[in-house]
């Protein structure tokens, strides 16, 4: 994609505080062939002056890893939730637009407050249940190549949120628990002593706000940075959660 | 009245949440801090895998055998009972995270598989896909999750740990923390803290593989109320990161095992494509050195000859802190194969395909072997006493440390795929030692001294008020580059001691600038600047720290390569000959001097250091390595 090769710009959507009006600020820095978003809003950064020569309070994001597994520098990059980090500045049309990610509440500029990721996870019981974390002097059942291959996808989700800000069904307006919270229960539902404890996180996901709230637009998995098929284990959930209510039906 | 004592954590990487695990197992409530929701902790970043002796390959392999690699790999300056310990529980850990879900790769039959991983002979490499580290900590998450729905664990996501709270008997009862939204300032009483916030590589930024919240700041404020910190010299590099201008990211020695090599342009000012570069002009500089092992040199030897060639013969590619590691003379399909992790996160970050051009990379700091100095009780068997509470006690009374954040496990180097055994290990052992304090407790001890707690927060939100309101000339940001680059060129890969000494002088004067800074954002909410100004000033103590006792250690061991004290190994010679003998002396000489673990303490003149004992009663350093 052809860029600007004398400068790189940022359109920016800011915010200062929940609840207080967005606004939005430009900003341009020296071009480098190397810079990804996050390079890039560093360079912003110790500068922020805008491209009307306004000198601004630094723009506030959330990062850390910037190796694409910690999750926490997603943000919507020219319309599209994805990682910052991994957001290569010469394969973005500029202005390159920034925005706080979609469906989470702003705390200041591109940061939000993911915890409703959090809570989904509790409220699905996205663990295996152990006596404690102690050596009970032998492991867990053997897995086989194939079947550690399928759940490995899964395991990966770092609760980015991209998933979630792209799903129509999903958001303030919506008790729908998401993609990430279930892909996790398919995850546990598949280990050999998570088998144990599936019907209860199936009931999690049975009323309101769960699977079936699912409206099949499938942005989730076009945007998953990980690549997690999370439409496939929303499928099998649906498959997981029919044959568990006529379970509870006839006692089963 | 509730009287049951609670404990405080800081830090939800493999260490903070694995102490959190066993507190909370034994019914004692637990306070979790963390500066962003504890799965993002930096953990996630190793790919590696975890150590364990499970002995599955058909390998005779032995718990006594990682035992000795890892003290040879430390060079002996590792506590020998601890490390024992350690190496003895690998595989009980290994299983428990097996039974909480981890997905560690799997053999044919449904067995956990192991690999070979750097400088071991046997394959003893736990690992689960490329991301071990990211599904170790989820392992642990899920469950520190599963604890917090029974409500034995409180999550303080979005707090920063700023200070100790201390009683008149200099008992750690407590911290304050900062909401890292609001700003406020609030107290947290508890009976015990356990401090886990990692390592500190971004004192090397942008030339580190770690997250950008490895600043070491938790840990340096622990050292400045008081807590000991060992070892600070010893900083792991790794050879081949590819460059980044927020980061370098770390591409596996595999690349060099499985082929690579790494080369520059005989003449740095060569402008052409590497690709259009000919063999006869291209300086392949490890081969021409190291005839013997080439490439496949260990990560020291390999930093610090990319380091000569870079910045003292000034052949870096056009002049600049870049090598090539070149991949693209071997079989497209064999190198896919084999290193398709490496290649993706090429391809992701650089943009660029590693089988079309070569990489580009750099030394770059990896992970600190020092830091907090933590105790241990030996027992009858040589190695930690079992539910000790001096296991993993720092000098302070009622605070302890584990993981990356401790200096516990490594000595003076650490062997690949031993830190997230190290980071699991010492977090269990953290736990189980407050577990056996909070029992020993005189539950009659006076409460903390309300007026005392009230003027600390008073303290901290005057430090709040002043650097929101200073209108210096320094920028903290640029201050923080100046500190990588200071770092990187004079305390890192190679040392010599005018420099370092340098280094100190120019330490003290950033320490100066740091406190004249304008901010550029006067709002209470959210404000990050303020929040990684006082990072920074926090990071240039510790840096001191590190320069202080890397100028005071004459010698060379492990990471601390200070080349004026290189006692070289006869070329040639073998034990009985007069030359292998007379470096023989001289080796145990050196030892009988410098085997000694450093200890700086906090004073406001600079860091004071002095030398504690190292335990060496499981396996005595006899003969000097000798890996011809």
């Amino acid at each position: 994609m052809p860029a600007n090769r004398t400068s790189i710009r940022f359109k920016i959507r800011r915010q200062d505080a929940p609840g207080s009006p967005p606004y939005w600020q430009e900003f341009a820095i020296p071009y480098a062939p190397d810079h990804n978003v996050i390079s890039a809003l560093m360079v912003v950064q110790n500068n922020p002056v805008t491209t009307d020569g306004q000198r601004v309070a630094p723009v506030v994001w959330d990062r850390n890893c910037m190796e694409e597994v910690c999750g926490s520098c997603a943000m919507l990059i020219n319309g599209v939730p994805r990682p910052s980090c991994s957001a290569l500045i010469d394969s973005l049309t500029q202005p390159i637009v920034l925005e706080p990610l979609p469906k989470f509440p702003v705390v200041r500029d591109l940061l939000v407050d993911r915890s409703r990721i959090d809570e989904g996870l509790r409220k699905v019981r996205a663990w295996i249940e152990i006596d404690g974390a102690w050596d009970t002097h032998e492991g867990a059942p053997r897995i086989s190549p194939s079947e550690w291959s399928a759940n490995y996808l899964y395991s990966r989700c770092m609760s980015c949120g991209c998933c979630l800000s792209a799903c129509p069904q999903f958001g303030p307006h919506s008790d729908f628990i998401g993609p990430a919270a279930l892909a996790q229960v398919r995850l546990m539902n598949a280990h050999p002593t998570g088998r144990y404890d599936q019907a209860d996180r199936l009931h999690a996901i049975m009323g309101d706000g769960g699977v079936s709230d699912c409206g099949n637009a499938q942005n989730c998995v076009r945007v998953c940075p990980k690549s997690i098929p999370l439409t496939t284990a929303i499928g099998e959930l649906g498959r997981q959660t029919t044959v568990q209510a006529v379970k509870d039906l006839f006692g089963g | 009245m509730n009287t049951t004592p609670k404990a405080i954590v800081i830090g939800g990487g493999l260490g903070g949440l694995w102490a959190t695990l066993r507190i909370a197992d034994a019914g004692f409530p637990v306070q979790l801090f963390s500066l962003f929701e504890v799965k993002r902790s930096h953990s996630v970043c190793a790919q590696g895998g975890i150590n364990a002796v499970l002995d599955t390959k058909g390998q005779r392999d032995s718990i006594h055998q990682h035992i000795v690699d890892t003290l040879k790999g430390g060079e002996y300056l590792a506590n020998q009972p601890p490390v024992k310990s350690m190496c003895e529980a690998a595989p009980g850990l290994i299983h428990t995270f097996e039974r909480m879900g981890v997905t560690f790769s799997r053999t044919p039959e449904g067995l956990l598989d192991q690999r070979l991983f750097g400088g071991v002979k046997n394959k003893r490499t736990c690992f689960a896909g490329a991301s071990s580290g990211q599904q170790l900590l989820y392992g642990v998450d899920q469950q520190v999750r599963r604890l917090e729905s029974l409500g034995q664990v409180v999550k303080f996501e979005w707090w920063e740990f700023l200070s100790l709270l201390k009683d008149a008997d200099g008992v750690c009862r407590g911290i304050l923390a900062m909401d890292l939204k609001s700003l406020e300032i609030r107290a947290f009483p508890a009976d015990v803290v356990v401090i886990a916030t990692g390592g500190f590589g971004q004192l090397y930024a942008p030339k580190t593989t770690t997250s950008s919240h490895c600043t070491g700041a938790a840990a340096s404020r622990c050292y400045q109320q008081g807590a000991w910190f060992a070892n600070a010299e010893f900083f792991q590099f790794h050879p081949t990161a590819m460059i980044g201008r927020d980061k370098n990211r770390l591409m596996s020695e595999a690349a060099r095992g499985e082929g690579g090599r790494i080369w520059a342009p005989r003449d740095p000012s060569d402008a052409r494509a590497p690709n259009a570069i000919p063999e006869a002009e291209r300086f392949y500089f490890l081969e021409e050195f190291f005839p013997a092992y080439g490439n496949t040199v260990s990560r020291d030897e390999a930093s610090r000859a990319i380091w000569h060639v870079t910045r003292q013969m000034g052949l870096g590619i056009q002049g600049t802190d870049r090598v090539y590691l070149d991949l693209t003379h071997l079989d497209r399909a064999f190198v896919s194969g084999r290193l398709g992790a490496i290649l993706d996160i090429y391809r992701k970050f650089a943009g660029t395909d590693p089988l079309a051009a070569p990489m580009e990379i750099f030394p770059a700091a990896h992970y600190p072997m020092g830091g907090l100095w933590v105790d241990f009780e030996r027992d009858d068997s040589g190695g930690m006493r079992p539910d000790s509470p001096r296991n993993q006690a720092t000098n302070l009374p009622g605070l302890y440390a584990c993981g990356e954040c401790d200096y516990g496990y490594h000595g003076a180097n650490r062997l690949g795929a031993n830190s997230l055994l190290s980071a699991s290990f010492a977090g269990r052992i953290a736990g189980e030692s407050v577990v056996s304090y909070l029992k020993g407790l005189d539950h009659h001890r006076a409460p903390l001294d309300p007026t005392g707690v009230a003027s600390e927060i008073a303290r901290q939100q005057r430090i709040n008020h002043a650097l929101m309101r200073s209108d210096g000339p320094e920028n903290p940001h640029q201050l923080h580059q100046e500190l990588g680059a200071l770092m990187t060129a004079k305390v890192g890969v190679v040392r010599a001691n005018p420099e370092l000494a340098t280094a100190l002088d120019e330490l003290r004067e950033l320490e100066r600038r740091a406190a004249s800074v304008t901010l550029g954002d006067s709002s209470a909410w959210a404000n990050q600047t303020l929040i990684f100004t006082r990072q920074l000033q926090d990071m240039i103590q510790l840096a001191m720290v590190v320069a202080k006792s890397a100028l005071e250690r004459d010698e060379c061991r492990g990471a601390h390569h200070k080349p004026a004290f290189k006692i070289p190994l006869p070329e040639g010679k073998f034990p009985g000959d007069p030359e292998f003998e007379d470096y023989r002396t001289r080796w145990r000489a050196n030892n009988d001097q410098w085997l000694k673990t450093t200890i700086a303490e906090f004073n406001a003149e600079g860091p004071r250091i002095h030398y504690g004992e190292i335990d060496l009663s499981f396996y005595p350093p006899t003969e000097p390595r000798d890996y011809r």
